[in-house]
């Protein structure tokens, strides 16, 4: 008797395997040594990780361009330009969010590779969610992900709100999950397959007499996701994690989670129900303006950073869920190039916060950046550029991102939601452009400089290189992201 | 006896119905993952009748990675309760008072 074990293609999986790779290596490391390993050691691990996953996506894009997309294991994980774009995303998040905690970790006198392990597990679950076909394995990168994250948002023992707020997430995030995978069990049970592939071609082929467990099924996996991905009305942990969280942590949540979560909600909604879509159209619809309105008349209430900006990333949810419900093929190229070009703009954002907030990580006041421009003057032109960028101002890619994903909106038809969004995006200027403001306030006491150390230095540069040069010429990341197409849609 | 496997799905539903009623009013940490717990345990139910009704292995299979990543989540969930609640007497979620919003 033989056992038919199903083709696997390694070097799609590739990139999974090396970050998991690399975390192991620390986590044995940590595990065996006498001695507590040095930061610096765990740092490199990390980065030569994220840029051997960055070589390996360059490789399979070409290789992708020469024989076309293909699913791998069984037809579970899925090989094409859309997870590989999404990928290389996640790994350029992954090196920043490592530099950030480094210089976090000097800062707080923590010793070790804890925080370099999990940060790196986290990566590889978004990278499984880029590339699945497959619901369940959506939902064990969703449970990598977010397990890593638990442990990673508590990481600073010292304060009680980092326990507190991994409390909260833990809580929501398990009651998110749970919700998640009955989803997926009623889909299930409606197409009779768990396979985003297969269960396109059900709904292509057959008419539901009673679609009700398939809309119960594909409505609880969407609440789930609004959950991840921070929209509105399933935002309200947010701010209170970002606030609880260690800083460089609130940027990976930012970037790598969001990363992971828009891609598998891509492919589930595009790919999957891509045949549904005047059904779910009007409930993204709501989420949208819902996301948009509550993000911006929250964010300029706010006076601390942190907390301004997980409200300012519940107003770009709803801009990127813009780009899913035009569900066109432009209408996903602008996604993507939303959510890659985001992820280094956040991440130096936050490596800024994390550097002004200082020692102890909790005071986060927007009072502290008054006069930043006498303290550093580098510093707070690169903040400035960066605030702006996440505004949406000509010339950076904030703009460009802003302007993809309505000009999606707008070829599918959807004059209102373009209009919600300007408006939106109009009233969350103002607190972007009152942060800038104070930056260059006067002050009379005299400030002590801010020295940046080397790792802070490299992420803010690469945020405010990355959105300056694609913002003016976005040419090169527009024409890879307009490639970067999916399988099966 | 035949059984129709719809009963088996609506017990799923009540189950999973009872888990979320009881996340969304009880106080106690504990009593929340707990129903966490019995609302995976009625993913499991489901997937496990819907499985047998399409003579599909896939439905079981799924079961055991619910099963795997739930017993992951106990692991990290209690060290993080104890971790919060380690100063305190109670574990009620109330309590916890650091973040308002």
């Amino acid at each position: 008797m033989t056992l038919h074990v199903p083709a696997i293609n390694y070097l799609a999986l590739l990139p999974f395997l090396l970050v998991t790779a690399a975390a192991l290596k620390l986590l044995m490391l940590t595990a065996l040594m006498r001695r507590r390993i040095a930061t610096s050691l765990a740092t490199w691990t990390a980065v030569v990780a994220g840029l051997a996953v960055l070589g390996t996506t360059l490789v399979q894009w070409y290789e992708l361009d020469r024989y076309g997309s293909s699913v791998t294991a069984a037809g579970a994980i899925v090989y094409d330009p859309f997870g590989v774009l999404m990928t290389a995303g996640i790994a350029v998040s992954l090196i920043l969010a490592v530099l950030n905690g480094h210089d976090w970790q000097r800062r707080e006198g923590i010793v070790g590779a804890e925080y370099q392990m999990l940060v790196l597990l986290a990566a590889g679950g978004a990278i499984l969610m880029a590339q699945a076909n497959d619901l369940i394995i959506v939902f064990l990168g969703l449970e990598i992900l977010s397990i890593a994250l638990y442990c990673l948002i508590a990481f600073n023992r010292r304060r009680q709100a980092s326990a507190e707020s991994a409390m909260k997430y833990f809580l929501l995030g398990g009651f998110a999950a749970a919700i998640f995978i009955y989803g997926v069990a009623l889909t299930y049970g409606a197409t009779g397959t768990t396979n985003l592939t297969n269960i396109a071609y059900f709904l292509g082929s057959n008419h539901l007499l009673h679609p009700g467990l398939l809309l119960a099924g594909g409505g609880l996996m969407l609440v789930a996701f609004v959950f991840k991905v921070e929209a509105a009305p399933f935002h309200f942990w947010a701010p209170d994690v970002y606030e609880g969280e260690p800083t460089p942590l609130s940027g990976a949540h930012a970037s790598i989670v969001w990363a992971g979560a828009f891609a598998a909600l891509v492919r589930i909604m595009v790919v999957a129900l891509g045949s549904q879509q005047s059904t779910w159209r009007p409930l993204f619809f709501g989420l949208i303006v819902a996301s948009i309105a509550t993000g911006a008349l929250l964010t300029i209430q706010q006076s601390n950073a942190k907390r301004l900006l997980a409200y300012a990333s519940v107003t770009q949810s709803g801009f990127v869920l813009l780009g899913i419900w035009a569900g066109t093929a432009s209408g996903v190229a602008a996604t993507t190039f939303y959510v890659v070009t985001y992820g280094p703009v956040v991440l130096a954002t936050f490596a800024i916060v994390g550097l002004v907030s200082g020692p102890g990580d909790s005071d986060h006041a927007l009072t502290r950046y008054q006069g930043l421009s006498r303290r550093n003057p580098w510093l707070a032109a690169s903040l400035a550029v960066l605030l702006l960028s996440q505004l949406g101002v000509p010339f950076t890619t904030g703009f460009d991102a802003k302007f993809g994903v309505l000009a999606a909106t707008l070829d599918a038809g959807n004059v209102w939601g373009a209009v919600v969004a300007m408006m939106g995006a109009a009233v969350a200027a103002f607190a972007y452009l009152r942060w800038t403001t104070t930056l260059y306030a006067d002050v009379d006491e005299t400030l002590a400089p801010l020295v940046v150390p080397w790792a802070t230095r490299v992420v803010v540069g690469f945020g405010v290189l990355t959105t300056v040069v694609v913002g003016v010429d976005p040419g090169l990341i527009t024409s890879i992201s307009s490639h970067a197409t999916l399988l099966f849609q | 006896m035949n059984v129709p496997a719809a009963w088996y799905l609506v017990l799923a539903a009540l189950l999973f119905g009872v888990g979320c009623f009881g996340f969304l009013t009880r106080r106690s940490a504990i009593i929340m993952f707990m129903c966490i717990e019995l609302m995976l345990n009625a993913v499991n139910l489901t997937f496990v009748s819907f499985a047998r009704t399409l003579s599909d292995v896939g439905g079981q299979v799924s079961v055991f990675f619910v099963m795997v990543v739930a017993a992951a989540e106990v692991t990290v969930g209690l060290g993080i309760v104890v971790a919060v609640f380690r100063r305190r007497t109670s574990t009620s979620v109330d309590e916890l008072s650091e973040l308002k919003g």
